[in-house]
C-alpha cells in the first residue's frame, strides 16, 4: 500500500517532447511507471521513446484514449497554470506539476479552481512522488528508495533525495515520497498528507522535511497533536539563513519576524516530533 | 523585486488613485526648479529601498527654493543603511488630517490575496500587527472574483472611516486591488493614505514588491529594478540564471536545490565553520553554468575553501563533476575544495573527479568535516 501513486496509476506527461519531459519520461518508464500517453499541443500523431508512447494535442484527448488517471506536467513556467486548468478540465483525479517558477497570482487562481472542483494538485516547483518498486511520477531519483513503511514528506527536492538515500544506506524502505514543492503556494500541503499517511495501514512512521518560510510546519504541528498517532521525525533548513533574503525557493524567506526555522522546530517538538539536527539523523530518529 | 515609491505610486496613479504632484530630480538645482514648478511648501524624499527614510534624514520639507535645494544637496549625500541616494521625489506637501492604511498583499495560509485597512497609519504596520493586531481590519479576495464593493465598504466601516469618504475610499481600494493584480505584485500597500484638510483622499506614500517568478509578463515594471540593493555577486548570479545570496562566513558552498542549499549552510554551521554564501546552481545546471558558479564563489576574497554538494535528480552528476573540471581550467586557484555527488550518474562523476585528484565525501556530514577542516587550515 501506498498514497497517491501505484501500480494502478495510469501517467500522462504534460510536456512529453520536451527536453526535460523527455528525459524524466524515460526514467520513469524505466522504472516501471505505467506512462500511457503524452501531451504536446501541436505534436498529436507523433511517437516517443521508440514508439513506445503515443503524443496527443489535448488532455482530454489523451485520457479518451488511453484512460490516462494521473498526469504529470513537465511544460515552461508561463504555460503551467494553463496545463493545469487543462489536465484538471480533463478529468485527470492527481496532478503533479514539476514546472519551478509559477507566478503566485497564477497559483491563486489554480488553488480557487481546483477547490472549487475537489482535484488534487501536487506541486509546483516540486520533485513529485514515488512509491518505491511501484511507480515514479516525477524526476525522484528511482534507486535512491526502497519499498518500506515510512512515509515522507517534503518542501524541498534534492533535500528529500539526502533522507531518501541515508534511509536506504540503513535498509529502511519508503511507502511513499511525496515533494509537495517550494512555493508559497502550493496544490497538497503538509497537512493532507499527513492524513493520507495516517489512514495508510502500510506507512508506520513519517518523516516531515520542512523549511523557513510561511507558517506551514506550525500548522502542521497543531495537525500532528490533534490526529496523528503515527511517530513523526523532522529536519528543518534554515537555521542559518538571514532574514528577508529569499533563499532559492520563492516560499523559503523569513518575513517580519514570521517563517524563522527556531519557531518551526520548537512547534514540531511540542507536538511530539522528535527534531533532526542534519539529513542523515534522520534515520537514527526513526 | 522591490519598486521605488516614486513607480509605486505613478502606477497607483494609473488606477485612477489621486497621488501628489510629484517628480524626480537627480540634482539639487533640478529638484529646486520642480519645487518652484510644484508650488511650496513640498516634500524632498530620497528614492532607497529602505525602511527608516525619514529617521535617517532622507525625507524633508522645503518651504522655499533655497531651503529645497540645500534639502536636496543633503540628500543626495546620504547613504542610508548602505545604500546611495541616487534620486529625489519632491512631491507638492499635502495638508495631513488623519493617516490610514491600505495594503494587500498574499495570505499564504489562505492561498488568497488579502487587504488590510488600519486606522493607525502612517506608522510601521508591522509593528501594528503585532502590538495591536485588533487594528487591523483584514478581508480575503477571492482571486476568480476580485475584490467587491461589499469588501471595500466592510474595511471602512471597520476602520471607523467618516461615511462621506466611503466612495472615495472605495475608488481608492478598487484601485489598489488593480494595480497589485495587473502588476503581479506581492505587496501594493498605501501608507499612509492621508485625509486632507480639504477632505480629500491621497496616496501619499506608495510601495509595491513585484512577484520575481512573473516579471516575464512585464517586461517594462523590470526596467524599473533598483540593482544598488543586490550585491555585484548577486547580479552577477541572476544574469547566469543562478540563485546565489552573500553570507559573512569562509566556506563556500555550490549546491543544486534551494532546501539541500540551506542545509549545507546549516551543517556547516553545525560542524563549526561558516558558510560564505548560499548557491543553487537549479536544475538541469549545464557544465558552463558550474563555471560560472565557481567563478562567483571564489570572486569573494575571504572564500578559505569551497564544498560542493550535489545530489542529482534533474541536474546528472557527470555533468556537474565536468563543469567543475572545466570551471577549474579557466579559474585558476589554490583554495582547497571538497566535492560529494550523490544520485543520476554518481559513479561517473566521482570517478572523473578522482582521475583529476578533486577531494571527494560520500556523506553530507563528512564532506561538512572536511571543508570545515580545509577552511581552518589554509
Amino acid at each position: 500500500m501506498s498514497i497517491l501513486v501505484n501500480k494502478n496509476t495510469r501517467l500522462l506527461v504534460q510536456g512529453i517532447t520536451g527536453h526535460e519531459g523527455l528525459f524524466h519520461t524515460e526514467k520513469m518508464v524505466a522504472y516501471g511507471t505505467h506512462v500511457v500517453a503524452g501531451v504536446t499541443p501541436g505534436k498529436g500523431g507523433e511517437w516517443v521513446l521508440s514508439g513506445k508512447i503515443p503524443v496527443f494535442d489535448s488532455v482530454k484527448i489523451a485520457r479518451n484514449a488511453t484512460g490516462a488517471n494521473t498526469s504529470v506536467i513537465f511544460v515552461p513556467a508561463r504555460f503551467a497554470a494553463d496545463a493545469i486548468f487543462e489536465a484538471a478540465d480533463a478529468g485527470m483525479e492527481l496532478i503533479v506539476c514539476i514546472t519551478e517558477g509559477v507566478p503566485v497570482s497564477d497559483m491563486m487562481r489554480v488553488r480557487s479552481f481546483l477547490d472549487q472542483k475537489g482535484v488534487r494538485l501536487v506541486g509546483p516547483n516540486c520533485p513529485g512522488l514515488l512509491t518505491p518498486s511501484e511507480a515514479k511520477v516525477g524526476i525522484i531519483p528511482g534507486n535512491i528508495a526502497i519499498p518500506g513503511n515510512v512515509g515522507v514528506v517534503s518542501r524541498s527536492g534534492t533535500l528529500t533525495y539526502e533522507v531518501l538515500y541515508a534511509l536506504k544506506n540503513l535498509g529502511m524502505g519508503v511507502s511513499t515520497c511525496v515533494g509537495i514543492g517550494g512555493d508559497p503556494i502550493n496544490g497538497t500541503d503538509f497537512i493532507d498528507t499527513l492524513e493520507m499517511f495516517q489512514e495508510d495501514p502500510d506507512t508506520e512512521k513519517i518523516v516531515l522535511i520542512g523549511e523557513i518560510g510561511g507558517t506551514d510546519e506550525e500548522q502542521a504541528a497543531e495537525y500532528i497533536t490533534k490526529s496523528v498517532t503515527k511517530p513523526v521525525v523532522s529536519f528543518i533548513a534554515g537555521r542559518t539563513a538571514p532574514p528577508g533574503k529569499r533563499m532559492g525557493h520563492a516560499g523559503a524567506i523569513v518575513q517580519g519576524g514570521t517563517g524563522l526555522a527556531e519557531d518551526k522546530i520548537k512547534a514540531l517538538e511540542n507536538a511530539g516530533v522528535k527534531v533532526a539536527d542534519h539529513p542523515e539523523q534522520i534515520p537514527e530518529l526513526l | 523585486m522591490k519598486l521605488h515609491e516614486v513607480y509605486s505610486k505613478r502606477i497607483f496613479r494609473d488606477y485612477g488613485i489621486p497621488i501628489p504632484a510629484g517628480e524626480l530630480a537627480t540634482t539639487d538645482q533640478e529638484a529646486r526648479q520642480l519645487a518652484e514648478k510644484i508650488g511650496f511648501p513640498v516634500v524632498i524624499k530620497s528614492q532607497v529601498l529602505v525602511g527608516g527614510r525619514g529617521k535617517a534624514g532622507g525625507i524633508r520639507v522645503a518651504r522655499t527654493g533655497e531651503e529645497a535645494e540645500k534639502h536636496a544637496r543633503d540628500i543626495l549625500a546620504l547613504t542610508i543603511k548602505g545604500l546611495p541616494v541616487r534620486m529625489v521625489l519632491v512631491d507638492q506637501a499635502a495638508e495631513i488630517k488623519t493617516e490610514i492604511y491600505l495594503g494587500i498583499t498574499n495570505d499564504r495560509a489562505a492561498r488568497k490575496p488579502v487587504i488590510m485597512a488600519s486606522a493607525a497609519g502612517g506608522v510601521d504596520i508591522e509593528e501594528v500587527a503585532r502590538e495591536t493586531p485588533e487594528k487591523i481590519i483584514k478581508c480575503q479576495i477571492d482571486p476568480l472574483m476580485g475584490l467587491q464593493n461589499y469588501q471595500s465598504r466592510d474595511l471602512a466601516a471597520g476602520i471607523d472611516l467618516p461615511r462621506e469618504h466611503w466612495r472615495a475610499f472605495g475608488k481608492i481600494a478598487h484601485g489598489l486591488w488593480k494595480a497589485y493584480w495587473n502588476s503581479d505584485a506581492t505587496l501594493a500597500e498605501i501608507n499612509p493614505l492621508v485625509i486632507t484638510g480639504g477632505g480629500e483622499l491621497l496616496a501619499v506614500d506608495g510601495k509595491m514588491v513585484l512577484d520575481d517568478n512573473a516579471l516575464f509578463r512585464h517586461p517594462d515594471l523590470e526596467k524599473l529594478r533598483d540593482t544598488d540593493v543586490d550585491q555585484e555577486t548577486e547580479i552577477r548570479a541572476r544574469e547566469n540564471g543562478l540563485s546565489f545570496i552573500k553570507l559573512d562566513g569562509n566556506i563556500g558552498c555550490m549546491v543544486n536545490g534551494a532546501g539541500l542549499a540551506m542545509t549545507t549552510m546549516d551543517i556547516i554551521k553545525l560542524f563549526g565553520g561558516e558558510p560564505a554564501n548560499f548557491l543553487d546552481i537549479g536544475g538541469g545546471a549545464s557544465a558552463e553554468k558550474v563555471a560560472a558558479a565557481l567563478e562567483i564563489i571564489l570572486s569573494e576574497a575571504n572564500v578559505k575553501a569551497v564544498l560542493f554538494n550535489i545530489f542529482g535528480g534533474i541536474t546528472r552528476c557527470d555533468l556537474v563533476a565536468r563543469g567543475i573540471l572545466d570551471a577549474l581550467k579557466s579559474v585558476k586557484t589554490e583554495v582547497p575544495m571538497v566535492v560529494r555527488l550523490v544520485g543520476t550518474n554518481a559513479a561517473e562523476g566521482r570517478q572523473l573527479l578522482k582521475d583529476a585528484d578533486m577531494e571527494t565525501a560520500d556523506t553530507l556530514a563528512e564532506a561538512a568535516q572536511k571543508a570545515v577542516a580545509a577552511a581552518q587550515s589554509n
